[in-house]
């Protein structure tokens, strides 16, 4: 049994210790939106943070991420920065199959998060390990660049 | 009050000639005393309006990002002249009534959905719309024609109105209108605005539902490690290993594959690794890309099924000024959608049901009842979202394995391939060879265009369609045979060659590589006639004003001609698919080491009539996305009967950091719509191409591009 703290709550879970994290959330906790991708940390879709810092959950196992808050995209909308980047995502409508969003707002959301107003190669740098096979590459920039001006001017 | 009689069915004949059922659910006042918004008023089987005014949209078609959830609507509120705001999307079931009118069957590709429901999807919305207003001109007793409707209400012209929702009751006694009036376009209030998408808000929040996070309760999850090849077989297996890993509860084998059930997907997966299966490759197993290549340029060497043959390419042969010849060639693609195939089924006695995001749901139901040995009315398919489709789940092998499974196990399973084993086991863009011979005269205008194309076909792999008689697949030869060019002497034909991978409808379809063959060699004739490229298209398109349209705003909106930054060159590129016409001119430079950097790219779509202007621009750029990736990176590779590719470490896509900037400008027009899902693929890797050459002067006649050719010396 480990126990999680994921999107604040504690969370016992009965899993091995070398489950990753991603199927943890999907199976055990039932917080389906942090999807699989690839396994392998190259595609970004099953982004999610520990202690505010993006991570790939499929190759994180639970036995790393133990003792350390865990948010999913279920929890990041109770954030300020969470807030603003879907309300930015929302207006530019940025989802075609959406697939890949979960992970592409959480990586947004830790870059906004640690710098309120990235320029493009700070965004190039957060945002490329995040796959989208739909192409919203700009759609994305543009979003974070609207909740950007968001989260400066209510600083 | 007739509360027994709760249904009936009659037919309306849309002027598509498609039957569309039409389900009457009458409003069941009599029991409960009042009209409420759950007994709707439900003309037919695409629309139900609530007495608190909702209007909810049954979507047939299956939503991977290509924007149906939204445009279906949108066709059926236009002539309802509903409130957007009151329209809610919801997905349908597996019914005749959805039956896609281009197909005769419930699925969705081939960018077909809006071309195929315009009009009966238009007709939905007006019938209901002439019922509400019937019913209310009879409450105030006035003729109906002194009546319109506007945003979710009927108005008399002595400025009465009623919301639709108070007339739900009293519009559903009345008879459904057979020819409805539909608008004129120039009426149009929804149509043709952009607008944003219903499906957003869930697809922000982890709220979305997708295939793969269908949850049954008592699920297994199974994990497959697929035959490497198509009739390839596991010929031996230990597995042993597997079932000591714990939460492994059983391993089986079916011929496509050996699947790991286990209770949750991690124990499956280390228990699909721990499988010791030695697979018979049978014919495949001395495949390899350079054999590959070999047969394919024969076929398009000695191309004996001819799809156009044209006044006399013999004799422009022999009386040409100049001839030109170049060889082309395309590798298989993997589609690489980002959410993993995947299916849940439960096979329980006689029925079976699915859970699952696929492009095919019609016709799996029948598949499956086949799998299962039960009737097809007792196969229901729930669709859920789609992480991407791109053709590749038109293809029901995932459904078959996850039916077997069940009805093995005798569980709900959820089967997902990993991204590595479906890699592996095929569903490709087809590859191809082309060859091309044309001949210019004196100024330099071709005379004579000969192609061979040497490539597989999508119609024999597809189990649901046949070769034509003159032997040519359609599919390997679109946008080669239907090109637009004004060449008097033609022969284009194609040479059928079978090397093994299982061939499939790859976003495009054909179009992904004759677009590339054909608009790169029209730039190697605009070059040996030394004239610019783009003008010598436009005099080869007088008769194509849709094609010349396109092709004119791209290279006006793109500045064409106009200086641009040092080290940074234009190509272009035209194409029809679909239905729709696109223009896209690349800006790209070379880096030192060969890279080549695609700055932006300006695309002109003329795709009819439009829907959801928002849409296009996504679509477009989407597609330009797609096939962006495919020229700079996509291969799959042989060796040894296996495929070399994997995941996206040796499967590369274009990520942000080399996200060109994309400006897409839509040509007004009223003809009739064409599709957008696809059409913006096949212009952008002849375009980026014709822009390497004009940079490098260097021809890359082959994908994806060879970027060592570019580097500096």
């Amino acid at each position: 049994m480990v126990t999680l703290n994921v999107n604040g709550k504690a969370k016992n879970v009965d899993a091995e210790a070398d489950t990753p994290l991603l199927w943890v959330l999907r199976e055990n906790l039932q917080l389906t939106g942090t999807k699989f991708g690839c396994g392998m940390a190259l595609c970004g879709a099953c982004t999610v943070h520990l202690d505010g810092k993006p991570v790939r959950s499929c190759s994180t196992p639970i036995s790393a991420a133990a003792g350390k808050k865990i948010t999913t995209i279920e929890g990041v909308g109770a954030t300020r920065t969470g807030k603003a980047v879907q309300a930015a995502w929302a207006k530019i409508d940025v989802p075609q199959c959406g697939y890949c969003q979960s992970g592409q707002i959480m990586s947004a959301c830790a870059l906004l998060a640690e710098k309120k107003a990235p320029t493009d190669g700070d965004i190039d740098g957060a945002m490329s390990g995040n796959i989208c096979r739909c192409g919203t590459y700009n759609e994305i920039r543009a979003a974070i660049k609207d909740a950007s001006v968001t989260l400066v001017k209510g600083a | 009050m007739d509360t027994l009689k709760t249904s009936r069915r009659g037919f309306l004949k849309s002027s598509t000639g498609a039957a569309l059922s039409i389900g009457f659910a009458l409003p069941l006042a009599g029991l409960s005393g009042r009209l409420d918004a759950a007994t709707p008023f439900s003309p037919n089987a695409f629309l139900r309006i609530g007495s608190d005014g909702q209007v909810t949209v049954i979507c047939g078609s299956a939503e991977m990002g290509q924007g149906v959830l939204t445009a279906i609507p949108m066709l059926v509120a236009e002539e309802l002249d509903a409130d957007w705001k009151t329209v809610r999307v919801e997905q349908a079931p597996v019914d005749k009534a959805y039956n896609n009118p281009m197909f005769q069957m419930q699925a969705t590709g081939g960018s077909t959905t809006v071309r195929a429901f315009w009009e009966p999807m238009r007709q939905a919305g007006a019938a209901a719309r002439e019922m509400l207003v019937a019913a209310a001109a009879a409450q105030w007793k006035v003729p109906a024609a002194e009546c319109r409707t506007e945003a979710g209400q009927v108005i008399h012209k002595s400025g009465k109105k009623l919301g639709y929702g108070a007339l739900t009751a009293a519009a559903a006694q009345l008879p459904v209108p057979a020819t409805p009036v539909l608008k004129d376009p120039k009426d149009f209030r929804i149509l043709g605005k952009r607008t944003r998408r219903l499906d957003t808000p869930g697809k922000l929040n982890g709220t979305a539902k997708y295939g793969i996070d269908a949850q049954v309760p008592g699920m297994l999850v199974a994990v497959m490690a697929r035959a490497p090849q198509p009739g390839a077989k596991p010929a031996k297996v230990d597995d042993s290993k597997a079932k000591a890993v714990k939460g492994v509860r059983q391993v089986i084998t079916l011929p496509s594959g050996v699947a790991v059930l286990a209770d949750g997907y991690w124990a499956a997966k280390k228990g699909r690794d721990a499988l010791a299966i030695d697979w018979d490759l049978g014919a495949a197993k001395d495949l390899s890309s350079a054999k590959v290549s070999a047969m394919l340029a024969e076929g398009a060497g000695e191309p004996d099924a001819v799809a156009v043959d044209l006044g006399n390419t013999k004799d422009a042969a022999a009386t040409g000024a100049k001839s030109v010849d170049a060889t082309y060639e395309a590798p298989y693609l993997a589609h690489a959608c980002m959410e993993p195939m995947n299916c849940t089924a439960w096979v329980q006695g006689d029925s079976v049901e699915i859970w699952v995001g696929t492009q095919s749901q019609g016709p799996n139901q029948g598949i499956l009842s086949q799998v299962a040995s039960v009737t097809p009315a007792k196969v229901k398919v729930n669709t859920l979202m789609l992480g991407g489709g791109f053709g590749r789940r038109f293809a029901p092998d995932f459904t078959i394995d996850a039916t077997l499974l069940s009805k093995i196990s005798g569980k709900p399973v959820k089967l997902i391939y990993t991204r590595e084993d479906d890699m592996a086991a095929g569903f490709f863009r087809p590859a191809s060879v082309t060859k091309f011979e044309a001949v210019l005269d004196g100024q330099g205008r071709p005379t004579m265009l000969k192609a061979g194309v040497g490539s597989p076909s999508i119609m024999a792999a597809s189990g649901f369609m046949k070769i034509p008689d003159n032997g040519v697949d359609t599919f390997a030869m679109e946008g080669i045979a239907d090109h637009p060019y004004d060449i008097a002497n033609q022969r284009l034909a194609y040479g059928r060659k079978e090397p093994g991978p299982q061939v499939w409808f790859w976003r495009s379809v054909g179009h992904s590589q004759n677009i590339f063959f054909i608009e790169s060699f029209i730039d190697e004739l605009a070059a040996a006639a030394r004239q610019d490229p783009y003008e010598y298209r436009r005099a080869l398109l007088t008769r194509q004003p849709r094609y010349k349209g396109v092709l004119e705003l791209a290279a006006q909106k793109a500045g064409w001609g106009s200086p641009l930054p040092a080290g940074v060159f234009r190509g272009i590129a035209v194409a029809q698919s679909f239905g729709s016409y696109v223009a896209e001119v690349a800006e790209v430079s070379i880096g030192a080491d060969g890279t080549p950097k695609v700055h932006r790219v300006v695309a002109a779509v003329d795709c009819g009539m439009t829907v959801n202007p928002l849409t296009i621009e996504r679509q477009i750029e989407g597609a330009i996305v797609y096939g962006l990736s495919a020229a700079l990176y996509g291969r799959i590779s042989f060796k040894d009967g296996r495929v070399e590719q994997g995941n996206f470490n040796d499967y590369p896509v274009l990520r942000m950091n080399e996200m060109p900037k994309v400006e897409v400008h839509i040509v007004p027009s009223t003809e009739k719509p064409g599709g957008i899902g696809e059409p913006g693929t096949p212009p952008i890797a002849p375009a980026v191409a014709n822009a390497i050459f004009a940079a490098t002067a260097k021809r890359l006649r082959s994908l994806p591009f060879d970027t060592a050719q570019l580097k500096k010396a």
